[in-house]
């Protein structure tokens, strides 16, 4: 059964439609890249999933129920964990403050989060806004894994940062996938490194879904085509 | 450095009211006590709105509300015990009584109910619409008690003697200014609990960006009525201790001016600073007794130090000592 199944979803911004029918379905532990070029729906599909951003027609389904009515912070305590885009990190909340913040019974705790990503452990009493970009970040998927997600939402996780600290955060989310049993759904432009933690992708086109399969799948024409690769 | 900083000014103004008071009790001067124990009331009603004003962000310009009914569940409490006559009788006996511990529930509780109400209402809008809802539930308020005559309307209510408490004599200035202080350490202990637990800490998230804490499966809504509830509980009880001091409520205790006093303590002394409204009280009781001596328009003097505080230290009194660390801007 899947645990996230979006049916022809469609949402606008007032007059503006930003989403035209979008399809996608994931199971539990399985990894997923949204993919597309800048303005296609990607940022505005993460967004209809946690509930910032109303859809405005089709089905949206997470773990067998219809959460299309609920509002954001219920959509997160059924399971949905987002990282979303520009780290927003509670700038003036320490780290410690950030993650306890957002606890939720579960697995993951401080504990498990500092040993996941120890330099966390490390700033602990420091303000989250004079944290770099990288520990921003980390600081970011550590507090959405404090709320024991079942499926993580990455929007954008290394935009902005240095090559070297791209990598830590790739690695962080290949040890998730590997370690935790999560299900991840990977907003990223990075094609080499998607391809290498992702099972399969869905690529949106114009606010569509216009390519869905198994990552290895994924050729090279319709790279070029939809990615601009 | 700057925690350090803080940790140890709190200390200095933790200590700083029952020195003055102990002091005053050795120098028998139960005037300064009585001044004592005000600025520990008003500290109290501080800590109160600081909960809603400085860990939520909430601006409420209608805390006299809460104030004033903890003020008026004392008065109205203690004047049926005075005249014996029971507040009602059908269908159930409620007696009044000259219980403090009894009188504080009754105000706390009362307070929250209302604040319940309020803030149920309020909460739905925000910025200067919530300023202006919160200022108008203040002002109904004020006038219902005018144009109620069965407590005094207009001329308020007298209590000929203070409440009691098992085991003290409250009438001793000494005795009720320690009730206060203690009840002023346990509020402050409670709400710096409140800070750092995940409540306040969502709360304080939600100050921030209430989209963000959103997703990690908060409800901003809730959390924020939570502490405003919290708040105005606190503040009836500093209004039920106000009344008790003054042995006197009367329907000023409702008005905007006393929502806006109690605004100026904790922007005095330092917005979201747990003890800011304690410094706030304090050096508001201190220009009071000082300048209120030199001027009847002594008011004045205070408008242009609070112009001074907001122009160039939002900080307030703590922040200007130890620093700007809490983000309120």
């Amino acid at each position: 059964m899947s645990l996230l199944r979006l049916n022809n979803i469609t949402a606008s911004y007032g007059p503006s439609q930003a989403l035209f029918g979008v399809d996608l379905t994931l199971k539990q532990g399985e990894v997923c890249a949204l993919m597309g070029r800048n303005g296609m729906g990607k940022t505005t599909t993460i967004k209809v999933i946690s509930r910032l951003v109303k859809h405005t027609g089709g089905t949206l389904e997470f773990g067998g129920q219809d959460i299309g009515g609920l509002p954001p912070h219920k959509a997160a305590r059924a399971g949905l964990g987002l990282v979303p885009e520009g780290r927003r990190c509670f700038g003036p909340l320490t780290v410690h403050e950030n993650l306890h913040a957002a606890a939720r019974p579960g697995e993951w705790d401080y504990a498990r989060v500092c040993a996941f990503f120890p330099r966390l452990g490390e700033r602990r009493d420091q303000v989250a806004s004079s944290l770099s970009g990288g520990e921003q970040q980390m600081l970011a998927i550590a507090r959405a894994l404090m709320t024991n997600p079942i499926l993580l939402l990455l929007d954008e996780a290394t935009e902005g940062l240095a090559p070297v600290v791209r990598q830590e955060i790739w690695a962080a989310v290949a040890r998730l996938k590997g370690e935790s049993g999560l299900a991840l759904l990977v907003v990223d432009k990075s094609l080499a490194e998607l391809q290498r933690i992702a099972d399969h992708a869905v690529i949106l086109e114009r606010g569509r879904s216009v390519w869905a399969g198994a990552m290895d799948e994924l050729s090279r024409d319709v790279a070029d085509k939809y990615l601009g690769v | 450095m700057i925690m350090a900083r803080e940790t140890l000014l709190n200390i200095i103004l933790f200590a700083l009211l029952p020195v003055t008071a102990l002091i005053a009790w050795g120098l028998d001067e139960p005037y300064i006590i009585t001044l004592a124990t005000k600025a520990a009331i008003l500290a109290l009603a501080g800590v109160g709105l600081n909960i809603a004003l400085g860990l939520g962000g909430l601006i409420s310009f209608g805390h006299a509300a809460f104030f004033g009914i903890g003020g008026y569940a004392m008065g109205i409490l203690a004047s049926h015990a005075q005249s014996y006559a029971p507040i009602m009788e059908v269908p159930f006996l409620i007696e009044g009584t000259k219980s403090m511990p009894v009188i504080w529930l009754v105000a706390t509780l009362t307070s929250a109910l209302a604040a319940l109400a309020i803030g149920a209402l309020s909460l739905r809008t925000s910025g200067v619409y919530f300023i202006m809802i919160t200022l108008a539930f203040g002002q109904m308020l004020y006038y219902f008690a005018i144009s109620w005559p069965a407590y005094g309307g207009e001329d308020g209510l007298s209590i000929y003697l203070r409440n009691d408490f098992p085991g003290l004599n409250t009438l001793v200035p000494l005795t009720f200014f320690s009730i206060c202080f203690a009840i002023l350490a346990v509020v402050l202990w409670g709400t710096s609990r409140v800070a750092r637990a995940p409540f306040g800490l969502a709360l304080s998230a939600s100050r921030q960006n209430a989209v963000r804490v959103e997703t990690v499966g908060i409800a901003p809504y809730r959390i924020r009525l939570v502490a405003f509830v919290i708040s105005g509980a606190v503040t009836g009880l500093a209004g039920a201790l106000f009344a008790d001091l003054n042995r006197f409520v009367s329907p000023t205790m409702f008005s905007w001016h006393t929502s806006g006093e109690i605004m100026i303590f904790v922007i005095l002394g330092g917005v979201g600073r747990l003890y800011g409204p304690v410094a706030g009280a304090a050096l508001f009781i201190l220009l009071e007794h000082i300048l209120g001596g030199l001027s009847d328009f002594w008011h004045i003097y205070l408008g242009i130090l609070l112009l001074l505080v907001v122009l160039f230290a939002r900080g307030g009194l703590i922040g200007t000592l130890v620093g700007r660390e809490v983000a309120h801007e």
